[in-house]
């Protein structure tokens, strides 16, 4: 068990980004709810955001991005907040509209 | 026992493991738990990172206000058809195959960098003084760099500027974002039965 008590470098926050980012990714392309998908994209912008905030980390490089990586992630946040509301907004307009929030029946759009 | 490592493998494994639970689930009550779980580990990763503000916020807007946001849109759309909505296994296999290459590449590239892999050596000398404050990103978002007053190198000298206009621009933006969204949302109750009233 000597992973346990090394260190832990970027490289282990950039995986555990990788596999938010993935699940990210897998759910917006699977889930039949349209609310599955926003999930999925919170999820991915939480991916990156794990990122970002490993590369600005002074414990883990002495080169880090230092306040960029916060600061970026922070902005990060507030337009997930944002998006997260239009969508929904989006969403619940579909569902009083067609009375159903199945993303495969929104296709009035189709040429 | 390096507490340090141990947390952030406890966090690691939450956070991983309820994301993946989140794309397994088929009921969405339970995916909106699952996704909560997720972001509030996230949180503690933050913590361990050093990045204190973002892991307040973290919990704060997007545990606190995101997802709230989220589960009121479950609830409002809580028809018994559209809580468990199952996927085509055609469409699962697809997923995996697809996921798993592109996890796959994005761990090869987080281990393929000598400097990422290893944690610099002298990390338990590194204190809290020297972690930025609330302060700090505050001063940065006005347009005041307190972390890096001075700067050799001249081409690096524009990073220096803060973020002042991204910080209006944001502002701006989610003004106008959440006024879009009420009115998007707004009730339309009257106008359908009217219409309804005359089908």
């Amino acid at each position: 068990m000597s992973f346990l008590t090394e260190p832990v470098g970027v490289s282990h926050f950039l995986l555990v980004g990788a596999v938010m980012f993935v699940c990210g990714v897998v759910c917006m392309a699977t889930k039949r709810n349209g609310l599955g998908v926003l999930m999925g994209i919170e999820l991915v912008l939480n991916g990156a955001n794990i990122n970002f905030v490993a590369f600005g980390s002074k414990y883990l490089r002495s080169e880090s991005l230092g306040l960029d990586g916060q600061l970026i992630a922070l902005f990060v946040i507030v337009l997930a907040a944002a998006e997260a509301a239009v969508a929904l907004a989006i969403a619940l307009n579909f569902y009083n509209n067609h009375a159903t929030i199945d993303v495969d029946r929104a296709d009035e759009l189709k040429g | 026992m390096n507490w340090h490592t141990l947390l952030f493998y406890l966090f690691a494994l939450m956070s991983c493991g309820f994301a993946i639970a989140v794309v397994v689930s088929a009921n969405v009550v339970r995916m909106a738990f699952f996704l909560i779980v997720s972001l509030a580990s996230t949180a503690g990763l933050f913590f361990l990172a050093g990045a204190h503000f973002v892991g307040a916020m973290q919990i704060m807007i997007y545990v606190g206000g995101t997802l709230v946001l989220l589960i009121f849109g479950v609830m409002l759309t809580a028809h018994a058809a559209f809580v468990s909505m199952a996927t085509k296994s055609s469409d699962w296999v697809l997923a995996a195959v697809f996921g798993g290459a592109l996890l796959g590449l994005l761990a090869l590239t987080a281990f393929s960098v000598e400097d990422w892999r290893t944690a610099r050596g002298d990390q338990a000398a590194v204190t809290s003084s020297e972690g930025e404050f609330a302060s700090s990103i505050g001063q940065a978002l006005m347009g005041m760099r307190v972390d890096r007053l001075a700067e050799d190198d001249s081409q690096l000298e524009a990073g220096m500027s803060g973020y002042l206009l991204p910080f209006e621009i944001i502002a701006i933006h989610l003004l106008v974002v959440l006024i879009g969204a009420a009115y998007l949302a707004r009730t339309k109750r009257r106008v359908r039965s009217a219409t309804e009233g005359v089908l």
